[in-house]
């Protein structure tokens, strides 16, 4: 492998024979190249796909509390459960890597709101910014609740769109004042909501400011967390149980709640929207596998096709060297060594060659379903491996087959 | 190759001295070639003994055989066999490659011998660049590179006009006089009779064998 002599021996004959060395390397290179802007596109369109409807994938984490049934370590049942800020914040500090959104509610299930003449019944929730994602709320006018409104508990509400059309009656409800049990609110936005006009009859505002307007003190009703999505639909399951039952558990250690009592504290976790996208990720990915292991066969195929007609086109030379004393291994080697430089120089090459152009002309593609497209360098690499071990495979058995014939059959006259 | 196996030699039996000049004579399929390729280990005799050099040539493997044709013989052919990609000089040092000579001293000796046959102007050209007497002329370098026992040529002049064979014949000869050893199968008359000792073979087996007045070649050029 490390002989000089071999060397020069091979790169004399790779010089020589620069149309054959030319082709071979232009074959294994281009077949590199599109390989790996096919693995660079569907990783792109993985990307894509992913980020346009990551957040229908969330799978979404609600916590109740209910009424204790059952009696523990002394205390009986019956007790009402009160969720505090303190334990949106304990399960926030504990499982931050995992989430994405959260936000705790503080609600009235029913609430006059007036605006001017006009009133309606509708119920108003104290909610975090996040709450815009976990609800997948749409603001059509002004904006969501901010983290500055939680922090000065600001009296500004933001309205669905059947509160809107109620009340204001097509008038523009941005920056004008609702009034809730006498206390005035600033419209700061409006809201349509995926899940319709229940959904729309809603009136939000800032969770501090709902828990002083109607004396909630430290008081949140439920508390809502989306997870982090997950590399397939298989650990996202995983991982939302486990968090699922962690904040059961947690609960229920800080509220001295009986392990086995359901109805005290209820945590549900929805994954079926998930499920679906979970399943169209797949499919892509499944499909782009599909498309990357064909290509590589046919790579293969080529690449074994070429060593084929190679050793073919030199089995006279082989008889001549058999002739003149060279080992049947020796030239077996050197048929070898000769094809697994220039695959390799080549499959290199190649590699390089796509890899750059997917960094240069990756960020100008402006598609939403096409983001980031790039390949595993170490993905990449093997294949360039696996092509040039089967080119090498494909160039052994004949070379081994033609050293192995007499050199009086090889040099027989055609 | 196949399943048919023919028997072409049928019972051969003679020697050859060091210094020699032998042809083998015969019509096509009287199995000159045959003995020549058993003689030049590039085939194999399924009976019988061949001894070179005190060695008994006998259950060759590939890898020995190998090395006993490159250390012992020295091969040229009707068809010259160079490797047409590489230039005269390259395919002379191809034995020494083989017998594991560094570049260098291959590159001299190849040289010398060149020169020997009168084509060191010519030692940077491809085949393809040279006549066919000059082709044949670059075979006898190479079969002489590797300074062999005996040479064994396998109608050497076959594909040579009449004038070219002469003068390959008359640089056989010169080769010849230096002392080498060298059997020639040809079915030339005229070139038989430049040899000194003419095995005439019919049919597999030896019909004649017999000592000549050599005739130089020298004498045509």
């Amino acid at each position: 492998m490390f002989d000089i002599e071999r060397w020069q021996e091979i790169f004399e004959t790779l010089s020589k024979n620069k149309l054959r060395t030319f082709l071979t390397g232009l074959s294994v290179a281009s077949g590199i190249f599109i390989l790996v802007i096919l693995l660079g596109f569907s990783s792109g369109i993985q990307n894509g796909v992913t980020s346009q409807f990551e957040q229908d994938a969330t799978n979404s984490i609600s916590v109740y509390t209910g009424v204790t049934t059952k009696e523990y370590k002394g205390l009986n049942p019956g007790r009402r459960i009160q969720l505090k800020n303190e334990d949106f914040n304990a399960v926030v500090n504990k499982y931050d890597d995992n989430l994405e959104y959260k936000s705790a509610f503080y609600t009235i299930w029913g609430g006059l709101v007036n605006y001017q003449n006009e009133s309606g019944n509708y119920r108003i929730e104290g909610v975090m910014p996040d709450n815009q994602f976990i609800e997948n709320a749409d603001i059509s006018q002004g904006r969501f609740i901010n983290h500055s409104d939680i922090i000065e508990g600001k009296k500004v509400a933001v309205i669905g769109n059947k509160v809107s059309q109620d009340l204001f009656k097509g008038e523009h409800p941005i920056g004008k004042n609702l009034s809730l049990y006498g206390i005035n609110f600033k419209v700061i936005g409006v809201f349509f909501d995926p899940g319709g006009e229940r959904d729309e009859s809603k009136v939000m505002m800032p969770i501090t400011t709902a828990q002083k307007a109607f004396n909630g003190g430290n008081d949140i009703r439920n508390m809502s967390y989306t997870v982090k999505m997950s590399d397939n639909f298989d650990e996202a399951v995983k991982l939302s149980e486990q968090i699922s039952s962690g904040i059961e558990s947690d609960i229920k250690e800080t509220h001295i709640i009986a392990p086995d009592d359901i109805s005290a504290v209820r945590v549900n976790n929805t994954l079926e929207e998930a499920r679906k996208i979970y399943s169209l990720v797949d499919t892509i990915k499944a499909v782009f596998w599909f498309v990357g292991i064909g290509t590589i066969i046919a790579g293969v195929v080529g690449v074994g096709n070429i060593m084929l007609i190679i050793v073919k086109e030199r089995t006279k030379e082989i008889g001549i060297r058999k002739a003149l004393g060279a080992e049947p291994m020796s030239i077996v080697g050197m048929i070898l060594q000769e094809s697994v430089f220039v695959t390799m120089f080549s499959g290199l090459f190649g590699l390089v060659a796509g890899l750059a152009l997917l960094e240069f002309v990756g960020p100008l593609i402006e598609s939403d379903f096409i983001k980031y497209p790039q390949v595993d360098f170490n993905t990449a690499l093997t294949t360039v491996f696996v092509l040039v071990f089967a080119g090498a495979i494909a160039g052994f058995i004949p070379a081994y087959r033609a050293a192995k014939i007499k050199p009086i059959v090889a040099l027989r006259d055609e | 190759m196949g399943n048919n196996s023919l028997h072409v030699l049928k019972g051969i039996n003679f020697d050859v001295k060091q210094g020699e000049l032998v042809s083998i004579m015969g019509s096509s399929g009287s199995g000159k070639s045959t003995l020549l390729n058993i003689l030049g280990m590039l085939d194999e005799a399924d009976e019988g003994s061949y001894t070179l050099d005190n060695v008994p040539i006998k259950n060759l493997n590939e890898k020995i055989a190998a090395n006993y044709r490159n250390k012992f013989l020295g091969f040229i052919f009707q068809s010259f066999n160079l490797i047409n990609y590489k230039s005269a000089l390259d395919n002379v040092a191809l034995p020494l490659y083989y017998q594991g000579v560094p570049r260098k001293e291959r590159v001299e000796r190849a040289m010398h011998y060149l020169d020997k046959v009168g084509l060191a102007p010519w030692s940077h050209h491809l085949p393809s660049e040279l006549s066919g007497g000059q082709k044949q002329r670059v075979a006898i370098a190479r079969a002489l590179a590797s300074d062999p026992k005996v040479l064994l040529a396998d109608e050497p002049t076959g594909a040579l006009d009449t004038k070219t064979s002469y003068e390959v014949m008359e640089l056989i000869q010169g080769i010849n006089d230096d002392g080498k050893t060298i059997l020639v199968v040809t079915h030339e008359h005229d070139i038989a009779q430049m040899t000194k000792r003419i095995v005439n073979l019919k049919d597999g087996v030896i019909i004649d064998d017999s000592m000549v007045e050599q005739v130089r070649a020298s004498q045509y050029v």
